[in-house]
């Protein structure tokens, strides 16, 4: 609806696969990032170069944000938080190539994202605390107990709700303002908007990673 | 027929309204975050990762409203209900 022609989509109808756009953007995106890691670490040297430069960069300042919202302990989580970083960066960015839409302009595929937090959260909860993770639910005075732990079942559901629907929702605005303004008018209007979807695919990546960070790193502290 | 002017109607006015009060909510964190920075320049950093992730809890109201317009306008649960009505 919001795309007038997708290239994935025509090779999908060409080859006669029964797939979802996003499902097969997904995959691009999976292969942009498998090449990119290859041709990195390729003949890694001491003094980096070109792309290796750019990638190590980029690491170390994921490295420095878990160090600071995360602490010490936070450096075991780097993989899973690292990988959801470029996935989203880079699926956030296609959108601006024509003919290619982000995956996370879909709900299923930020469903995914954000359960697949909400899941190592709780596995992370439970495996450093024991049983006795179930004392961040209860709250601070034992006979309020079981209204607390209502409340709080309710907000960690909310959880995965609101961090892939916040997702979708700006990539998804995007891909139909966008659209909006190239109906209206073609030519140069469209380009402030897609210099703010430049904008909007950063500051979501960070603002998903962030809130990812800071649910797996409540789940790790101790309950008061 | 009127059914779906009326929907678009409730799109356009929910949309306007969720937008208004986020619009609210976000300039007054950040006129606070701006403050901030303004007295003291040396927290500028931990500021701007406290109000980008506010700014991203207050956005979400306006994000729901746009999902809920969306659903409205494009994957409306009852439009067959309507047209089978206005069939027959």
């Amino acid at each position: 609806m919001t795309h007038p022609f997708l290239f994935l989509q025509w090779l999908e109808e060409k080859l006669h696969l029964h797939l979802g756009e996003h499902v097969l953007y997904t995959w691009f995106v999976m292969l942009v990032l498998i090449v990119l890691a290859l041709v990195a670490s390729r003949g890694l040297k001491m003094v980096p170069t070109g792309l290796q430069n750019f990638m190590e960069s980029i690491i170390s300042g994921i490295t420095n944000l878990i160090e600071e919202t995360m602490g010490h302990k936070g450096m075991t989580y780097f993989p899973l938080i690292a990988t959801i970083a470029f996935f989203i960066l880079v699926s956030n960015l296609i959108a601006l190539i024509p003919g290619f839409m982000p995956p996370t302009a879909n709900l299923n595929t930020n469903a995914a994202l954000a359960l697949t937090v909400f899941a190592m959260t709780h596995i992370v909860g439970f495996k450093g605390h024991g049983v006795g993770y179930l004392k961040h639910f209860m709250g601070p005075i034992w006979w309020l107990a079981p209204l607390i732990f209502v409340i709080e079942i309710v907000g960690h559901l909310a959880r995965p709700l609101s961090l892939s629907l916040r997702l979708f929702g700006n990539m998804y605005g995007h891909e139909v303002v966008l659209m909006i303004f190239f109906a209206l008018v073609p030519l140069f209007l469209p380009i402030p908007m897609m210099l703010m979807g430049v904008l909007i695919a950063f500051i979501q990546t960070f603002v998903f990673t962030l809130l990812a960070m800071i649910y797996i790193a409540g789940a790790l502290e101790e309950a008061h | 027929m009127e059914f779906f002017a009326w929907a678009m109607i409730a799109a356009g006015i929910g949309m306007g309204l969720g937008s208004l009060g986020t619009g609210i909510g976000q300039g007054l964190a950040i006129q606070k975050a701006v403050e901030g920075v303004a007295r003291n320049p040396g927290a500028s950093g931990k500021i701007l990762t406290t109000m980008m992730i506010g700014l991203a809890m207050i956005e979400s109201l306006a994000i729901y409203v746009f999902v809920v317009a969306m659903i409205i306008l494009f994957a409306n649960p009852f439009t067959e209900e309507v047209i089978k009505l206005l069939a027959r």
